[in-house]
């Protein structure tokens, strides 16, 4: 045990002080160590999993069925790329670095969202990933705009409107495969009843089981537990189904009066688990197309930095 | 005041040399629309002004939210510091007579 510093008990109470009265923790505050690396890891996982979420959508791109969709695809997955670099600038400002960041990603020391260990099977996946998906990070990201580290909380807000997008595309696409020939609406029921499931994991482990949620709750990163959102979330998709003329894969989904909310069937964790240990359908794939991706990107990298060092010299 | 980035990290990204993966941070200030001053909209690497600009314009501007950007050095910008921040600020803090609520005026005197 190291002895705390009476400097360190003032900056604590400031610190304590702050979150308490919802204002913002900034760069530079004093902040303890375990809310820094708290932040770290979360805004990192956070940042990987808008880049490894480029993937599975991307594969889309050159089969879209019409220029408009794939125009509004491509300007999706450009999207996700801002999100992950908003993300990383925020997590560079707890002392991290880009480098250590990918670097951390690249050999697994670092999670994304298990939910992009899934495979896109459909170009209907496309519709009940940006519905589905993005729906659920919605839910999950709108409190995080009132967290209390500021850089964390701006960057959640342009991500929080770009997003809404993504959800609306999603939709759209959905709603005019259900609404066609009756393949079309076969295989946009298809990617739902694959989706829902992981998407409703999104939220992590029921409150009980959750490691990390009390600590974040009374540091007011987190504003709202994982079974809240996730009961949210159940709530606004059931009455959007119904309207999108296709069915939700439980058929414990009933109303329930008492508690105003939708019960729904158990959520199968063992699954969750597996894919978290990186035992699911794509992890290996993914990683190593990052890496690839990476590695192949170098020459740009280096051609950009030897342009700078010329350029730099000829004016100076 | 909030500084748009701690001065500690910035100044080491930015004061070696560009290396492959190791580009300088720059801060992006992003002028919505005319009349309005630029606002910090957030940071990024690249290796040389001009690209940083491009970079800026590709994450901050995608769906037409500047007419004008500005990027800067992060290791250029100069940041008071948190610590002092009560002592620094203070001597503002016992001038009230600086706002126009401060003063009493009878009522009926109007355009004051």
């Amino acid at each position: 045990m190291t002895t705390i510093a009476p400097e360190d008990t003032a900056r604590e109470a400031v610190f304590d002080a702050t979150v308490a009265a919802d204002e913002r923790i900034e760069p530079r505050d004093w902040m303890p160590d375990a809310y820094r690396s708290t932040l770290v890891r979360q805004i990192a996982q956070h940042a990987h999993s808008e880049i490894i979420g480029m993937q599975p959508e991307a594969n889309w791109i050159t089969r879209a069925p019409s220029l408009r969709r794939k125009a509004i695809l491509m300007a999706k997955v450009q999207d996700e790329a801002g999100h992950g670099l908003y993300l990383y600038s925020a997590a560079e400002t707890l002392g991290t670095s880009r480098d250590e960041l990918l670097d951390k990603l690249h050999s697994g020391r670092q999670k994304y969202s298990s939910i992009f260990n899934y495979p896109t099977l459909t170009w209907a996946d496309v519709g009940a990933i940006g519905w589905l998906v993005d729906g659920a990070a919605i839910t999950n990201q709108v409190p995080l705009c009132r967290c209390s580290y500021g850089p964390y909380a701006r960057a959640m807000v342009r991500v929080c409107k770009e997003e809404s997008f993504h959800q609306r595309q999603g939709y759209e696409l959905l709603l005019a495969l259900s609404r066609g020939t009756e393949a079309q609406h076969a295989m946009a029921q298809d990617a739902v009843n694959r989706w829902w499931w992981p998407s409703l994991m999104m939220f992590g482990p029921p409150d009980d089981e959750s490691s990390h949620s009390a600590q974040s709750m009374a540091w007011k990163i987190k504003r709202h537990s994982n079974d809240e959102l996730r009961q949210r979330f159940v709530d606004i998709c059931v009455p959007q189904a119904e309207a999108l003329g296709l069915s939700l894969p439980d058929p414990d989904l009933t109303w329930n009066d008492e508690r105003g909310h939708w019960d729904f069937g158990p959520i199968d964790w063992t699954e969750f688990r597996e894919v978290l240990k990186g035992n699911g359908p794509c992890n290996a794939q993914r990683i190593n197309r990052r890496r690839q991706a990476h590695e192949e990107g170098a020459w740009v990298r280096e051609a950009a930095a030897a342009h700078a060092a010329k350029h730099g010299k000829a004016t100076r | 005041m909030t500084t748009p980035r701690p001065a500690e990290t910035a100044a080491t990204a930015a004061a070696a040399a560009p290396r492959p993966g190791d580009w300088p941070l720059w801060e992006v200030f992003v002028r919505s629309r005319r009349g309005l001053s630029h606002t910090h909209a957030g940071s990024l690497h690249a290796p040389d002004a001009e690209m940083a600009l491009r970079n800026a314009r590709d994450l901050y501007t995608r769906r037409s939210e500047g007419v004008s950007l500005w990027v800067v050095p992060s290791a250029q910008i100069t940041a008071s510091s948190p610590d002092e921040k009560d002592a620094f600020f203070e001597p503002a803090g016992d001038k009230p007579y600086r706002h126009p609520t401060f003063y009493e005026i009878p009522d009926g005197v109007h355009h004051l």
